[in-house]
């Protein structure tokens, strides 16, 4: 028996139809004489959305992360991916994601359905060259818009304008590669319920700072992800509402994720797909991890509060800005996105560094799990300092090295054996009924 | 005939320690070869591109995980083992991951007055990265202007972006010579003369280059030049595998690395507006892969040079966990066959093992000498 009452998450159902529902919608847009195309998990999703209300996307990142699910498919596509030549430390995503391609295999039924065009944003060594390869082989036309242009706090006109007549020019390119007129009012519509979907994902994440915290990262994952797929759509946007109602309920009402709860982590960067049980395993020792600068801030909007603490942005809506222009829509969207937590370490390891020892504080953790993530060199960046300034600002961290997706780089018993040693260190010893087990 | 170039390389610290005592400037560390090094030339500072040392190191583990290339771990091993402790400042134009990561704890852990991130556009195919890329030059040389208390003028700007013109155009004479059927210098000349004007104040690089010029163009190498071969890839100023390769029958005839010809091959073109000449310079250079996209701009130019320099093969050369030249090689790899030209791959760590790569080579000439064979 644990310490606190605990119950299945009622969403959860819901989460996992709309997610299989994306896929298959995706799959069968052109039998509707829809429009698909492919991009990133941080491609401006908002804007092909003034295209029509017919159009669909598979974003790059969780459909990797699907195809590493499942063990097999992801080593079949890995194989025809080296095949292919390419390097196996490359993005493991794009390896999995290419392969998918090339076996012309979809995760979810089928043959791999080829869109009409890719769309991206860059930040990281690998965005736009991911697409650059997938057009060239699917002959299908590529626009992608440059983001590098530092961190938020530096943020002034000329960089801003520079992602925005970027997405000004993106739009040009949609109306002439699909033929088809764009419609503001469609763009302002999406570029405003991807502004509630991002915010409201943070809200849901704030309520995990609860003793009992009412998520765990693993069932976080399950439904942040909704955001990383289409965060622009009205769907995600309600479904995140719905969800922060519920988990509201569950931290009234001390509804835990872990019965047992005694010690609160964090983790980093994606985590090693095909081995999820790491969390489980953590949980036989009462450990449970509530979150991540990743879950939290790959797709949630934050800002700092008058009183230091972190919490969603407040959207222009909020703010009672009311929308009217193509311009203004796009300008409003550029400098939400360029605040995203996980854009920022991308310049600097210690923003991240400080955004992490804010979580710490915040939400009351007793240590942090660093996945030294062979598959992505984005998250990855800087990761050694940031373990270097969390452990100089006293928070005990360690670190076990892994691949988001692709399972020959993860060694499980060498992590679950680390993993010991940690719990040692927070003088945690496995549950009693779990060590028996 | 190239010693002073060879000098300058292997003793580009007491080059720089020696200049700031000449002219009372800094030595700016810069971590990429977009770095604007005319505005901190004008500023009267002497810009040193950040090269490794070739040497197995321990310092970096604790800073820079190992999926991260060699080179850049090279990079900051050289801040971490204080062979800089004379520089000052710092600066990185923005490209890749990678050496980024050198650049931040650099900036972190060795003690600098001056470190400025520069946010050079990746996307460089885009027209709006002009106006983009000048509003960051301009940034760039306030900060410089702030850090030491004086004007940059624009005729300090000018003379600065002509002198850098005329190193390129030397050097491009220079490469002009290897065109011909007997190249009148090697490859590993080539690189270090390429290598060390990145650590000298192009007056002097100047100065030697139109010194050897007129001897160059008589010179008759006693050496056979056999199989003419481009080197491609990543950053690579690998001397000892240059050397081995020229010693099994080869001359390197031309290059296309950050180390190379994409570092020098285009001119700052003047249109009036300076600031504005020179970030059109770097937005039109020959583009690093990670630059590289949508449209491939880079394999084009590739090909051209091969062409140019009638190479009989291409040896592509990528530092390990490069995963902008790893997302070139298999496509670059193709398209130089389909062009007829045949390629051998390896890969570079800080320190190369000679003697397989030997083997390697050696197997790729007889491959690539075939025809002549039978």
């Amino acid at each position: 028996m644990g310490v606190y009452k605990s119950e299945p998450l009622k969403s959860w159902a819901k989460a996992k139809e709309l997610r299989l529902k994306y896929y298959k919608d995706y799959r069968e847009a052109h039998k509707k004489g829809g429009i698909r195309w492919t991009g990133g998990a941080w491609a401006f999703d908002a804007i092909p959305a003034g295209l029509g209300r017919d159009v669909y996307n598979i974003t790059g990142e969780p459909y990797g992360a699907s195809l590493a699910f499942d063990k097999p498919l992801s080593q079949e596509c890995m194989e025809a991916a080296e095949a292919k030549g390419w390097a196996r430390d490359l993005c493991s995503y794009m390896r999995n994601y290419w392969g998918s391609m090339y076996l012309n295999k979809y995760a979810f039924g089928g043959e791999y359905p080829t869109p009409d065009f890719c769309y991206q944003d860059h930040i990281c060594c690998s965005h736009g060259k991911w697409y650059q390869h997938v057009a060239e082989y699917k002959k299908i036309p590529y626009f992608c818009i440059d983001v590098s242009v530092g961190p938020y706090k530096d943020l002034d006109e000329d960089r801003l304008m520079f992602v925005v007549n970027q997405m000004h020019e993106a739009i040009e390119w949609l109306e002439k590669v699909t033929g088809r007129k764009y419609q503001d009012d469609l763009l302002i519509e999406a570029v405003e319920n991807e502004f509630r979907s991002t915010s409201t994902w943070a809200e849901i994440c704030l309520l995990n700072m609860a003793r009992p915290a009412p998520l765990d990262e693993k069932t976080m994952y399950s439904l942040y992800v909704h955001g990383t797929l289409a965060k622009h759509s009205k769907e995600v946007a309600d479904f995140y509402e719905e969800l922060r109602d519920e988990v509201q309920y569950r931290v009234e009402n001390n509804i835990a994720a872990l019965p047992n709860e005694r010690c609160r982590l964090m983790s980093d960067t994606q985590p090693p797909w095909g081995f999820l049980k790491v969390f489980r395993y953590l949980e036989q020792y009462g450990a449970l991890s509530v979150g991540s600068l990743y879950t939290f801030g790959l797709i949630g909007i934050w800002e700092t509060k008058p009183d230091g603490t972190w919490g969603p942005r407040t959207t222009p809506m909020q703010k009672g800005e009311k929308i009217t222009t193509r311009d203004q829509a796009l300008r409003l969207l550029a400098d939400w996105n360029l605040s995203k937590p996980e854009w920022q370490h991308f310049y600097d390891p210690d923003l991240k560094t400080e955004m992490m020892l804010q979580i710490v504080k915040q939400w009351q953790l007793d240590g942090v799990l660093l996945h030294l993530n062979r598959g992505c060199e984005g998250l990855s960046c800087g990761i050694m300092e940031n373990r270097l300034g969390i452990a100089e600002a006293g928070v005990p961290v360690m670190t076990f090295e892994g691949n988001m997706g692709d399972e020959r780089e993860f060694d499980e018993k060498s992590v679950m054996s680390r993993i010991d040693s940690f719990m040692e260190r927070l003088d945690l010893k496995m549950l009693e009924s779990k060590a028996r087990a | 005939m190239f010693e002073q170039f060879f000098e300058w390389y292997e003793k580009r610290h007491d080059y720089a320690q020696g200049w700031m005592k000449k002219t009372g400037g800094e030595v700016v560390g810069c971590f990429c070869s977009y770095a604007p090094e005319e505005i901190i030339y004008a500023a009267g500072h002497l810009p040193v591109r950040m090269l490794g040392s070739h040497e197995p190191q321990d310092v970096t583990e604790a800073h820079i995980f190992g999926m991260f290339c060699p080179f850049c771990r090279d990079v900051l091993a050289q801040g971490l083992k204080g062979r800089y402790h004379y520089m000052k400042g710092i600066m990185i134009a923005q490209s890749c991951l990678h050496i980024r990561q050198s650049f931040t704890s650099w900036k972190k852990h060795v003690p600098v007055d001056f470190a400025y991130y520069l946010y050079m556009p990746n996307k460089v195919q885009t027209e709006h990265s002009r106006p983009y890329l000048k509003s960051e030059f301009e940034k760039f040389k306030t900060a410089l202007e702030e850090w030491t208390g004086k004007e940059i003028t624009e005729e300090a700007l000018r003379e600065s972006a002509e002198l850098h013109n005329e190193n390129r155009r030397l050097m491009h004479e220079v490469y002009e010579l290897r065109k011909g059927p007997n190249p009148a210098i090697t490859g590993l000349e080539a690189m270090v003369m390429v290598a060390s004007s990145f650590f000298v104040d192009k007056k002097d690089h100047n100065a030697e280059l139109k010194r050897i010029l007129p001897q160059l163009k008589d010179r008759q190498l006693d050496r056979e030049t056999g199989a003419r071969l481009m080197i491609v890839g990543s950053e690579d100023d690998d001397t000892d595998f240059v050397r081995m390769v020229e010693s099994v029958g080869a001359t390197i005839v031309v290059d296309e690395h950050c180390t190379g010809t994409r570092y020098f091959w285009n001119l700052t073109q003047f249109d009036g507006d300076i600031m504005q000449d020179l970030a059109n310079r770097y937005i039109d250079r020959p583009p690093c892969p990670t630059k590289d996209w949508e449209e491939r701009r880079r394999f084009p130019h590739i090909l051209q040079l091969a062409r140019d320099y009638n190479v009989d093969g291409v040896i592509l050369i990528q530092q390990k966990f490069c995963d902008p030249h790893e997302c070139d090689i298999p496509p670059l790899k193709e398209y130089l066959n389909a062009n007829g030209f045949p390629t051998l791959f390896l890969e570079f760590d800080v320190t190369v093992p000679l003697g397989p790569m030997r083997i390697r080579v050696e197997a790729f000439l007889e491959m690539v000498g075939e025809e002549e064979l039978f």
